[in-house]
């Protein structure tokens, strides 16, 4: 287990207060002005040996993405836009750290921003984080008040504002380019990429986008060293990373791991084991709604980083582990799941709109046992009509939770739905038999 | 996609209260010159707060000429996103969520006392008209299942007895608290925390 000293949110559970006098007792703005005189290309450098990979889901190296913002302002501004549209089912880390450690964000915001050159840093908060929303936004006037913001802020020399805009409920803004349009004032649809937001991004301007997490861990890895994250987890899955637990364990919770902690320690330790004991589950969805699930079978020995997952054909994604045991129908548990993804389509791109409504009644149809025997081929074949023929990443989102249905319990459907379309009723009677007879017997 | 269409009843007419325009008008100001279109979704918000929780096409027509941009577009800003009510839903708006992690720690049994204290169908106001409930997607409170929000606020840890109990509250005209209805501290493991624990003791 993750010795305590190395854990980077230590007011996780909020135990100290979250103002500013009881952040800099835990280490936050203490000396900013010294790591941002070491120069942006120190910082960048720094965040690449530390290996720290986006903790959005798409797992992107943060140290690459601040190095394509350009490296001289030309006539438009640069903007940092933090994302903090957290709604992933299974997913809910990034409100702890609204809540709870804002001066850490707000810190890593001014560094970041100083690393990107931009001016004015926006947090786009899904809109019904209210609350806590509006927690942040007590810290961040708190942070103007003590001077850690606006001009010269916290003695760096470098001016920077922080806005706060909340979302609406839509989870598609949680893609970078649609929550660009959406602070732009428009439906959250998402652009086209290339070009991309580094160059050409919100107004336009060179935009770097992270999410919260990613920007909460900066400071501490300035303070510490890129080496000392890297030392943590493996290579390429460096540090440490938030993990919410919840489903069917004894004591959901948030907790901050090692990468590449084993799962199954995660769900004992803090999750307090699954209910009805280990041999009770019946699979996993590691990282967030829209990796696949992983069975029983693989839950044994599997690692939680980026890499293990991926070899595992799922993905670490947000770290949103949702648990299901033996007395959930998973495959009701998927169908509720492509009904979140056909209501939050934006509806842009055709095989997504259709296609995700498609899937839900398809996966309904399965779970009463009314879908045809074909279908379950269908289902796989629609699946694949949807993943890269779309725009943004959500069309993967919403088809790999099924295509790990399919992957893995495909018996389970194929036992529930042998409706023969031929032959109507449930008979054990091979395909080509005198349907009129059969209709005379059975009337 | 969802679909979301406007009520039929809608007022002749809406005006920015003086409160209401402070407030507008201190957003515009966070967003660049020139690009105060990106105040709609605020506004928006602003309109539905003045306006008993939802916002009438009215309104929509005002925040478009104080943004001075086309009415479609705060039309079709208001319709896009889920969190904008385009119909009377009460005073004290109920959502659970039953997306699949709460689903799977009983979000139905929240769904049956909704049924029960409010009204049948969702969407339909209660018998003293200020109160409705909703089947929402993932709030992201996944390890305080099953959940709902009232309002503003977040109501965690439930079961039937204790949303019931919650329910009465609200169609009494009372605030209950928020937060977990375990006595769990946020979100960590309940009886069961082994990290940090120098802190929890300091």
């Amino acid at each position: 287990m993750l010795n305590d000293k190395d854990r980077i949110f230590k007011n996780l559970y909020n135990d100290m207060g979250s103002d500013v006098t009881s952040s800099q007792k835990r280490g936050d703005w203490v000396n900013t002005k010294e790591i941002t005189s070491k120069g942006r290309d120190w910082i960048i450098n720094e965040i690449k040996d530390s290996q720290l990979r986006g903790r959005g889901g798409a797992g992107f190296p943060t140290g690459l993405k601040w190095s394509f913002a350009p490296k001289e302002v030309g006539s438009r501004p640069h903007y940092l836009v933090i994302n903090a549209d957290e709604s992933e089912p299974g997913t809910c880390k990034d409100r702890d750290i609204l809540r709870f450690e804002p001066h850490k964000l707000i810190e890593g915001c001014l560094i970041a921003s100083y690393a990107v050159q931009a001016h004015v840093c926006y947090i786009y908060i899904r809109g019904e984080y209210f609350v806590d929303g509006q927690k942040l936004q007590a810290a961040i006037d708190e942070a103007y008040e003590k001077k850690l913001l606006g001009k010269n802020a916290a003695g760096t020399g470098w001016d920077l504002d922080i806005y706060i805009h909340y979302g609406a409920g839509a989870y598609i803004c949680g893609e970078e380019t649609a929550l660009l349009e959406s602070i732009e004032g428009k439906k959250g649809q998402p652009r086209l990429k290339p070009p991309f937001p580094a160059l050409i991004g919100l107004y336009g301007c060179p935009t770097i986008i992270n999410n919260v997490e990613t920007i909460a861990v900066v400071p501490t890895i300035l303070r510490r060293g890129g080496k000392w994250f890297a030392s943590l987890g493996r290579e390429k899955n460096t540090g440490t990373k938030i993990f919410c637990i919840s489903g069917n364990v004894n004591t959901p919770c948030n907790v901050e791991e090692e990468m590449n902690i084993p799962l199954k320690k995660l769900i004992e330790v803090h999750g307090g084991g699954v209910i009805g004991g280990w041999d009770n589950l019946q699979a996993v969805i590691p990282g967030g709604s829209s990796m696949p699930l992983i069975p029983k079978a693989k839950c044994e020995t599997l690692t939680m980083d980026f890499d293990s997952l991926m070899a595992e054909k799922s993905g670490l994604g947000t770290a949103g582990i949702v648990v299901i045991n033996k007395d959930q129908d998973i495959i009701k548990c998927m169908a509720r799941i492509a009904r979140f993804y056909k209501h939050e389509s934006c509806g842009q791109c055709t095989p997504c709109r259709e296609g995700s409504g498609w899937m839900w009644r398809m996966l309904e149809r399965m779970v009463k046992g009314d879908a045809t025997k074909d279908e379950v081929d269908m289902l796989g074949d629609v699946t694949n009509q949807i993943a890269g023929h779309t725009i943004c990443a959500f069309g993967e989102g919403s088809s790999w939770p099924v295509q790990g249905l399919l992957r893995h319990f495909k018996k389970e459907i194929e036992e529930r739905n042998n409706l023969d379309p031929i032959v109507q009723k449930k008979n054990n009677i091979p395909y080509l038999v005198d349907q009129h007879l059969l209709d005379k017997k059975n009337a | 996609m969802s679909l979301r269409r406007p009520a039929k009843n809608q007022p002749e007419s809406f005006e920015f209260s003086t409160s209401s325009l402070e407030a507008a008008n201190k957003i515009v100001e966070k967003y660049p010159e020139g690009k105060q279109q990106s105040a709609v979704m605020a506004l928006l918000y602003i309109a539905q707060k003045q306006n008993d929780n939802w916002i009438p096409l009215a309104a929509m027509k005002c925040i478009a000429q104080f943004l001075k941009m086309p009415y479609i577009k705060v039309y079709e800003v208001a319709t896009f996103y889920t969190m904008y009510n385009l119909s009377p839903v009460g005073k004290h708006f109920i959502q659970i969520c039953t997306t699949t992690p709460c689903m799977i720690r009983g979000a139905s049994k929240l769904v049956e006392a909704c049924k029960e204290k409010i009204s049948e169908n969702e969407c339909e106001l209660s018998n003293n008209k200020n109160c409705s409930w909703m089947e929402v997607e993932c709030l992201g409170a996944c390890v305080n299942a099953p959940m709902m929000q009232i309002n503003d606020d977040y109501y965690e840890d439930l079961d039937k007895e204790k949303t019931l109990k919650i329910l009465e509250k609200i169609l009494n005209g009372e605030t209950p608290k928020p937060g977990s209805y375990r006595g769990r501290k946020n979100n960590e493991p309940e009886n069961n925390r082994k990290t940090l624990m120098d802190f929890k003791n300091a």
